[in-house]
């Protein structure tokens, strides 16, 4: 076999893997835990391997036994042994599993990563080498998930999400410890703050090497004091079920089943019925899926923005810093009305989950079903750094933005129900009733400081929240029908997502006024806007004066950009071309 | 019936000054309705036809799909200098405006800080004519908005002056 790997990587760099205690955001560059190629090849291993003691299998039981076990022809295991050619083939599987080894051992030392006061980068490959770097202030979330058997060998899996299609940065795997460290690092780092305050939070007493390890893979999925969370709601696990049982799922593969039953009383063929044992099945494995991915589901407020995590035996969560959300609504499918529940649902840029890494439910969804005071919790955790950051400018404090976005928490807690003027809500006028025959006393809108609020639906009601700083564009729109009605539609566009904010059969010069105000407001708001650097306000108050602030000090880059860094409003090339080349002298 | 349409001073675009677009444009736009109307026309005739006119009823359903696709089609066709001139831009202080449409008409508020990218393209129609079309791309997928029939030298020029004061106006996404 000739293989001939790219040029070696410059060595001395490395200091040391993942699993080690040193800090991985020191800018050098750091391989990944040293169990990566069994975990990420394992499964080859333990394929073959269990295919050949399968087979062994019948020939030791015959070698124990002789001439009991049934003897097949064609069984490949069996012509070795009958044949006299075991040592031969014992070689061969050895020499395999030396070069596999061998591939993934390197494939391991060639993939490296690096994380600056600016980027994070990550080189991988052997014979096609990719290099991917991204830029801290525009990271969308950091995910860290643990599917069982990683999570057995105490390593986790963490993915950058980045604004784009398939532009997450993944580091699979790191150690468990590490890749929680790395994360608050990285997250540290890309606030804009200067230093990590009071380091890593609660130390635990050690019980040995052996207890540690055996804490960590039973470790709850989410430790409050560790990620410094100040508020955490629960989804309770039986109004998770009732809530998955009550869904238009279930309605569906209900009517089918009427069919069915319709369609064999009719006809007396009960044949077709075993035709129905896969759809049972995929029905039932739908629901299992979906459940066991949504236990333990918690949404917590953390210094760095809101953390989401879920699941019971494969965990996996997320953390958004401020800023990240682009629209929020809150809805009420019909079957859950009688209830009282809702769900939280947000558009995000990234599309973290798009088929490739199967986090599309920590992409959209932030409460699977709530009661309104869950709801009206999780607003409180999520709004302050999308509204706040709006009203209180970018210097306001925890409280201040807290304070800013009571006024939008209250009207959404207010109106998840009402309909007509209550709450400040401009609505459709009567003649609307010919395009929203129920809802035209409901389908409305509203500003508050910092964001627009649409109050849509009758009977699937929902409420839509867009903060000012992240409306992309509006659109007001009129057909030949609405021109005869003198209605008119607005469209607050925002990033793709589950949420769309379009309110129709407005009044037209409600309608009109609703786009100039938009326009208007989202221009002012979008100038206001740090929170890509989110905790840099923080830092720059006691430090106006330090020459060096946190981006030069971290890239160790001579001449940082200047005052623009501090504006927040960071002209994007400076910051790409501070990062020095990979192999300059640092 | 009073009848009400989306106008200036009920967005606040009082005072406004809208550039409008090629009158040439009035040709691409006038012969693509052309050829796609007869082509589907053509299409549906000749479906009636070998489904036994007007004899039988699927070809005289048929026919009358015809039919109303050529209307459609030439009602289109004779609306289009107006539509033409209906579609007009401003560059505002802080965000470029885009009105079109007659009979769906939209106004979209871009700002200008939200461009990600801005595309010029030229169709072979477009290109004999010397016009382009520039598209600005946001990071919301809905936003699609669209200026046809920019003359070569100017829609240059503004794609310039656009990426100029996006980069001036950079927010975060």
């Amino acid at each position: 076999m000739t293989f001939r790997p790219g040029p070696p990587p410059p060595a001395p760099e490395t200091r040391g893997n993942a699993a080690a205690a040193a800090p991985l955001t020191d800018g050098e560059w750091h391989r990944l835990h040293p169990l990566t190629p069994l975990l990420k090849g394992g499964i080859f291993l333990i394929v073959i391997l269990g295919y050949v003691l399968n087979s062994l299998r019948d020939q030791v039981v015959e070698f124990f036994i002789p001439g009991s076990g049934p003897q097949e022809d064609g069984d490949p295991v069996r012509y070795v042994y009958e044949h006299g050619v075991v040592g031969w083939v014992l070689l061969g599987i050895v020499v395999l599993l030396v070069v596999l080894i061998g591939l993934f051992y390197l494939s391991w030392r060639m993939h490296e990563f690096r994380v600056t006061g600016e980027i994070v980068e990550v080189r991988s490959g052997v014979l096609f080498r990719t290099n991917r770097k991204a830029r801290l202030d525009r990271i969308q979330g950091i995910n860290i998930s643990r599917p069982l058997v990683p999570r057995v060998f105490g390593t986790a899996k963490l993915e950058i999400a980045q604004a784009g299609n398939d532009a997450n940065v993944q580091l699979a795997y790191l150690g468990a410890k590490a890749a929680d460290d790395l994360r608050q690092r990285i997250l540290v780092l890309a606030s804009g703050a200067k230093e990590d305050e009071d380091g890593t939070g609660p130390v635990r007493a050690s019980n040995g090497r052996l207890m540690d390890h055996v804490d960590q893979v039973f470790a709850p999925e989410l430790d409050p004091a560790a990620v410094h969370a100040t508020r955490i709601v629960k989804v309770h696990p039986g109004r998770l079920i009732a809530s998955m049982l009550l869904s238009g799922t279930t309605v569906f593969i209900l009517l089918a089943i009427a069919a069915m039953i319709v369609s064999v009383a009719l006809t007396g063929e009960y044949g077709i019925l075993f035709g129905l044992f896969p759809a049972v099945i995929g029905a039932g494995g739908y629901y299992v899926r979906k459940f066991s991915r949504s236990l333990q589901y918690t949404i917590a407020e953390t210094r760095d923005g809101i953390r989401i995590g879920f699941g019971l035996v494969s965990t996996s969560n997320e953390t958004l810093p401020p800023g990240r959300i682009h629209a929020v609504s809150v809805a009420q499918p019909l079957l859950w009305r009688p209830f009282g529940w809702w769900d939280v649902r947000i558009n995000r840029a990234t599309n973290a989950g798009n088929g490739a890494s199967n986090n599309q439910q920590v992409s959209s969804i932030v409460l699977p079903v709530g009661t309104a005071a869950d709801v009206r919790v999780v607003l409180d955790i999520i709004l302050p750094g999308l509204v706040g950051t709006a009203v209180a400018g970018p210097a306001a404090s925890q409280e201040q933005l807290r304070e800013g976005a009571s006024e939008a928490v209250d009207v959404v807690d207010d109106s998840l129900t009402t309909s007509g003027d209550r709450g400040g809500f401009v609505h459709s006028p009567r003649r609307g009733a010919w395009l929203r025959p129920l809802a035209f006393r409901r389908n409305g809108y509203r500003f508050v400081p910092g964001a627009v609020l649409l109050r849509l639906g009758a009977v699937w009601r929902s409420l839509v929240i867009v903060p000012l700083p992240r409306v992309q564009s509006v659109k007001v729109s009129q057909g030949p029908l609405e021109r005869a009605l003198r209605l008119a539609s607005v469209h607050v566009q925002t990033v793709q997502g589950p949420v769309t904010a379009h309110v129709g059969a407005l009044d037209a010069h409600d309608a009109q006024q609703l786009w100039a105000d938009t326009a208007g407001r989202a221009v002012e708001a979008a100038a206001a806007d740090t929170s890509h650097r989110w905790r840099e306000r923080e830092a720059r108050q006691p430090s106006v004066t330090s020459p060096a602030d946190v981006h030069t000090a971290g890239s160790g880059a001579p001449a940082g950009p200047g005052p623009d860094h501090r504006t927040g409003t960071v002209p994007p090339g400076s910051s790409w071309s501070d990062v020095p080349p990979p192999g300059a002298a640092r | 019936m009073p009848r009400e349409r989306l106008d200036e001073p009920g967005l606040g675009l009082t005072g406004t000054t809208w550039t409008r677009v090629s009158p040439k444009l009035v040709w691409t736009e006038l012969i693509t309705t052309v050829v796609i109307g007869l082509v589907v026309t053509a299409g549906c005739v000749l479906i009636a036809v070998v489904s036994g006119g007007f004899e039988r009823t699927a070809g005289t359903v048929w026919w009358c799909i015809a039919i109303v696709v050529f209307v459609i089609a030439a009602v289109t066709a004779a609306l289009t200098p107006r539509r033409v001139r209906a579609i007009g831009y401003a560059l505002r202080d802080d965000d470029l405006v885009l009105r079109r449409g007659l009979m769906w008409q939209r106004f979209t508020a871009v700002p200008y800080g939200r461009m990600q990218l801005v595309d010029v393209n030229r169709g072979p129609l477009d290109r004999v004519l010397g016009m382009s079309e520039l598209k600005f791309v946001t990071a919301a997928a809905s936003t699609n908005v669209r200026i046809p029939g920019i003359p070569f030298a100017d829609a240059d020029d503004l794609r310039d002056r656009l990426v100029e004061l996006a980069e001036s106006r950079r927010a975060g996404l």
